[in-house]
């Protein structure tokens, strides 16, 4: 069934358990994002420490797709370089935008691969890049702000 | 509204629209509710469009070779047919390209009076007037009065609703004062299906003198309206949603009005007299509809509102209550699931909206989906109407004449499945 594709276990295991949720401070920047055709929103801080991601805080209302992705991405890039960070994003943005045709990496996204049947569906999309577009969002006002 | 004529042949009817017959996700029949977003086209309506094309297709109201001739007959004749169709004459009736643009004409012609001369000066908005809308309204009747009050300084007030989703009415007077100069409403709710009562309003309204614009988007299409009747001063409404093509929506306008009313969009075919100094207007509906005009698709729209007169719309307002009873007898009945607006069918169109506990409207639309069920999730471009009704989105199920009690028992089930595939239920 299609559906499974879609929801795998690891996107409905984020969503029910998910990871770094809650507002926390000390932080950098926030973001907030809103995907319009919804109403889904997200609220995102990062803490940079030097060149490192310390901490990545949300809150957000939104459907299983984007609220299992902001959870993986904290997984994915909360100890990280800012720099390898973004090589991650880059490589979620490009799995999303794929429709499907994009071999996922395990290495680089470990979790996030489980997004690879979510890319099927081009109205979803958006939804699995809420929070990393509010991450990507939030590091660029930081670093701005610097 | 009661009607002794006898129910629709909805299995007979199905047989014009051939996409209701299609599968969608492996092989799954299609049960289509969101019609409220856009409905389907009958053969009907899709072969006038075609015969048009291939027999008579020229531009109107420009070039004297038969072609020409016969393009603007089909063209002004549509406009007539959908005139009468909805109580209306033929030179009340403009042609816009949705029902978004007949809001901003209304909207933004007001904004133009105050430079365009004496017979303009009753549709001036300044600092001080009132702008009068509700909560209830779809973006398309919101947005573009919040841009008139915020370019001309005028405020812009509301009704708010009640908690069940209707219009609070409990004290019209302090909030359409004799500063308003125009309410803007909804016939029909687009999420919740709410019909408020026009009467009420318009009488509010012509008492301080202000304009009427009604959203008739969701109520053209599923029920007799006359605009005459109604009063109302402007209304617009969408092809699109009453089986006819899109790119083609109708601004209706009382004449004295429409006569006053400076222009909107400006150009070819809106003009009376052109020189380099400047330019006097063609009288109404020519001045409001600049460049050349979509063909096809209103002659398409005047074969779907034939098709609709045929099957008469009271008896589609009967099937759709019937419908909507179903669905909100069916619904309520499943553990879990919040009704959102009236949990009854009084006064109220054929839209209902609800929401799942622990399965995010997005979700639950993919698993009605993944079950051939199209329905609209989202804030259905309503996003004040769902925070009134402390949601974040909804599910929303519209019907229209084709849709069954077999569908609507899909929708039910699909529900239920929706819960057990997020563990919910």
């Amino acid at each position: 069934m299609q559906l499974q594709q879609m929801y795998q276990e690891i996107i409905l295991d984020h969503y029910k358990n998910p990871h770094g949720r809650g507002l926390r401070d000390p932080f950098d920047a926030e973001s907030f994002q809103v995907n319009p055709t919804c109403g889904d929103e997200v609220t995102l801080r990062v803490k940079l420490d030097g060149d490192v991601v310390s901490d990545v805080s949300y809150d957000g209302q939104g459907c299983s797709i984007s609220q299992a992705s902001t959870s993986v991405l904290t997984d994915l890039v909360v100890g990280k370089p800012v720099g390898e960070a973004f090589q991650k994003l880059d490589a979620f943005v490009e799995l999303m935008q794929g429709r499907g045709q994009v071999e996922p990496d395990e290495d680089v996204l470990e979790d996030g691969i489980a997004f690879a049947g979510v890319a099927k569906y081009p109205a979803r999309v958006k939804c699995a890049l809420l929070g990393w577009m509010a991450f990507k969002d939030a590091v660029a006002r930081s670093q701005g702000a610097a | 509204m009661t009607t002794t004529a006898a129910p629709l042949d909805v299995t007979a009817l199905r047989a014009d629209f051939p996409i209701l017959s299609r599968t969608v996700r492996d092989g799954k029949r299609l049960v289509y509710l969101d019609s409220g977003a856009t409905s389907q086209r009958p053969t009907q309506v899709l072969d006038a469009e075609k015969a048009f094309l291939q027999q008579h297709n020229a531009a109107v109201h420009r070039g004297a070779h038969q072609l020409a001739e016969e393009a603007t007959d089909a063209y002004e004749g549509a406009r007539q047919r959908i005139a009468d169709f909805v109580g209306a004459d033929f030179g009340e009736l403009v042609f816009t390209k949705n029902a978004t643009e007949g809001f901003n004409l209304v909207a933004y012609a007001m904004g133009n009076a105050a430079t365009s001369g004496p017979e303009a000066e009753r549709f001036v908005v300044g600092p001080g007037d009132e702008i009068v809308v509700t909560e209830m309204e779809h973006h398309a009747n919101l947005v573009p009065w919040q841009q008139l009050a915020a370019r001309t300084g005028a405020t812009l007030k509301w009704f708010e609703l009640t908690s069940d989703g209707r219009l609070d009415l409990s004290d019209v007077d302090s909030v359409i004062t004799p500063r308003a100069k125009v309410v803007a409403f909804t016939h029909q709710s687009n999420v919740t299906g709410v019909i408020n009562p026009v009467d009420v309003l318009v009488a509010a309204a012509r008492k301080v003198g202000a304009l009427t614009v009604l959203d008739a988007c969701q109520s053209v299409p599923h029920g007799p309206v006359d605009f005459h009747r109604l009063g109302v001063d402007f209304a617009s409404f969408s092809g699109h949603k009453m089986l006819g093509p899109s790119g083609i929506g109708v601004l209706y306008g009382r004449r004295e009005l429409l006569e006053a009313l400076p222009p909107f969009i400006t150009g070819g075919s809106m003009i009376e007299l052109v020189k380099m100094e400047g330019s006097t207007f063609a009288p109404p509906p020519q001045r409001f509809e600049a460049g050349s005009p979509m063909t096809s698709q209103a002659v398409g729209l005047g074969a779907a509102v034939d098709y609709l007169s045929i099957v008469g719309m009271e008896r589609i307002h009967a099937h759709e209550h019937a419908l909507t009873v179903a669905a909100l007898e069916g619904l309520s009945a499943v553990k879990g699931v919040r009704l959102i607006g009236p949990a009854d069918a009084v006064d109220r169109g054929g839209a209902v909206p609800f929401e799942i506990e622990g399965v995010h409207p997005h979700d639950a639309g993919q698993v009605l989906d993944s079950l051939g069920i199209a329905v609209r999730v989202g804030h259905h471009c309503a996003w004040p109407l769902h925070r009134c009704l402390n949601a974040q989105s909804s599910v929303r199920a519209t019907f229209y004449l084709y849709n069954t009690l077999d569908e609507v028992d899909a929708l039910v089930d699909g529900v239920r499945e929706a819960q057990k595939f997020f563990g919910v239920a």
